[in-house]
């Protein structure tokens, strides 16, 4: 079933487009993330423009996360007033990451940013939430319980200036550092088409100290609004969105995540995460090994 | 089969013209105006047409036909990868202000056995005897690299085509030749050249536009994506917390 994608200027198979869709939204509401992360690379190994991979991955995360956002925001696990001060943070991100963009694509190494930047963030993370999830695992078995985690944040962010009462959070910290936290998703978003999540939920934990319960639905809640108006961005400047790819992507991606959210209440939750930390690093050592391969395109065309 | 009825009305009036000394070419292409819709994954053109000779019958030894099916030109950069420390990056760049989005030939016998390579070049014969017109000031042996890597991606997405020897010539006058377009072929204005070759030299030259472009709801979104880019982005989002609404709320009830 071939469909015709009518930005990204070429035919795709309908079903291999919502398959993948399904799989990235399985995941998705699997471990609550947006699953930014497997589309872009997915999409691009199938042939599809860079840019538009990254700028529809985006529109299809916008929708992958909403039901995780209402969810979250009926059962009152959500930082609001956080949240909003990281939205504030995402949108001025995607307005320089927007810049960068652009200058890196001028420079000619867009490709390569894209790939590094990959490697490095699904690789730290990955190898910490293994390390994680399998001391659980170890503590589980051996019925000993977790040394509890010293509930404190970072001392970078109680040296910073200003101080504001997050009720919810349990917090009484500047809101410069979840706005920075906000800024560097919000790059990560413009130029990966990723939600940020991964960078997000370990931040908001050991850096913020933020309550577990929250941490979730706030970082869900800030990749929603921060992924549209990286949508919104991409539509403006580099006119990349392609409704139809990210229609086929969101049929997809909107079952999968039911199906996914569906599963994580059945399974425990330590198995997912060292799942989860297991496809990480995967993508991560395939990612690193393929800067060092010789590639198949040693010449590529850029339009002026 | 509008194109045969096409082809007899013009006859008799090429044969009327040629009455002068040289040979003529009457070309026709199977579609003036491609169409880029919902399921378009390419599509094959007819490029056909009659030789009128000036006496009314082929000269004893067959001459020779070139077709060349050009894209519209773009003003390109083209990046070399190098291993620098381990990894492979863009290193080397050259700018071309003219390189064909598409290039397609077909000839009723390999071109280095019709026409010298000065003639090639000039007529553009062959994708090695493109005229890109490079922009920076590198030396000649390496616009030739840069060329012959535009050459080998184009070639293998399928806007760069050579059939040569494909080209069919009944009775001398009848030619007919078949040359694919690729689905990832861009807008705009297209033109099909005709050469008509005898010892080794172009004696006659006729051009078709062929114009490709995107219809119905194709057309709306890439223009609603360039012209209307908030509005757009708007509806994007609309698109995807309505989808992702919608599949909680029916999941819930489930």
């Amino acid at each position: 079933m071939d469909i015709y994608l009518p930005i990204a200027n070429l035919s795709v198979n309908a079903l291999v487009i919502i398959g993948l869709g399904g799989i990235v939204g399985v995941l998705s509401g699997m471990f609550g993330v947006g699953g930014g992360f497997l589309t872009t690379p997915l999409l691009i190994f199938y042939g599809i423009p860079p840019t538009v991979a990254a700028a529809s991955a985006a529109t299809q995360v916008t929708g992958a996360s909403v039901s995780g956002v209402f969810t979250h925001l009926s059962r009152k696990t959500v930082d609001i007033q956080m949240g909003w001060v990281m939205v504030v943070g995402g949108i001025i991100g995607a307005l320089i990451g927007a810049g960068l963009f652009r200058l890196l694509q001028q420079l000619g190494q867009i490709d390569t940013v894209i790939a590094v930047l990959y490697v490095l963030m699904l690789g730290s993370i990955g190898s910490l939430m293994a390390r994680e999830s399998i001391q659980s695992l170890i503590a589980m078995r051996t019925g000993a319980r977790p040394p509890a985690r010293k509930r404190r944040h970072h001392p970078l962010v109680a040296a910073l200036p200003m101080r504001w009462r997050f009720y919810r959070s349990g917090l009484y910290i500047s809101p410069l550092a979840p706005l920075l936290l906000g800024v560097a998703t919000g790059i990560l978003t413009m130029l990966l088409g990723v939600g940020g999540g991964f960078i997000m939920v370990p931040a908001m934990l050991y850096l913020l100290g933020m309550t577990t319960q929250v941490v979730v639905g706030t970082s869900l809640f800030q990749i929603l609004f921060v992924t549209m108006a990286t949508t919104m961005v991409h539509s403006l400047t580099t006119k990349a969105v392609d409704l139809v790819l990210a229609l086929l992507l969101l049929i997809g991606s909107v079952v999968g995540a039911q199906v996914g959210m569906r599963i994580s209440m059945a399974a425990r939750p330590e198995y997912l995460r060292i799942i989860l930390a297991f496809i990480v690093l995967v993508i991560a050592i395939r990612m690193a090994l393929g800067l060092g391969w010789r590639p198949d395109e040693i010449y590529t065309v850029q339009l002026q | 089969m509008r194109w045969l009825a096409r082809l007899c009305m013009l006859l008799p009036v090429a044969l009327l013209l040629g009455a002068a000394k040289a040979p003529m070419l009457v070309p026709d292409v199977s579609q003036r105006e491609v169409v880029i819709q919902y399921s378009f994954t390419g599509a094959e053109l007819l490029l056909f047409g009659a030789i009128v000779y000036p006496d009314g019958r082929p000269p004893d030894e067959q001459a020779d036909i070139v077709v060349v099916l050009k894209g519209p030109d773009q003003s390109i950069t083209m990046r070399e990868k190098q291993k620098v420390a381990g990894v492979w990056v863009n290193a080397d760049s050259a700018r071309f202000r003219s390189a064909p989005s598409f290039y397609a030939m077909a000839s009723s016998r390999p071109i280095d056995r019709i026409v010298d390579d000065r003639t090639a070049a000039i007529f553009e014969m062959g994708v090695d005897k493109l005229q890109l017109s490079p922009a920076s000031l590198n030396d000649n042996t390496e616009i030739e690299r840069f060329q012959a890597g535009l050459v080998d991606v184009r070639r293998r997405s399928g806007l760069f085509v050579e059939r040569p020897g494909t080209v069919e010539i009944t009775d001398g006058v009848l030619y007919r030749a078949r040359l694919p377009l690729s689905a990832r072929v861009i807008v705009g204005d297209y033109t099909a050249e005709t050469f008509l070759v005898q010892d080794g030299r172009v004696v006659a030259a006729a051009v078709r536009d062929i114009v490709i472009r995107k219809a119905g709801f194709e057309r709306f979104i890439a223009q609603a994506a360039e012209n209307w880019s908030f509005l757009y982005g708007l509806v994007a989002i609309a698109m995807a917390i309505g989808m992702g609404w919608a599949a909680g709320a029916i999941a819930r009830r489930i």
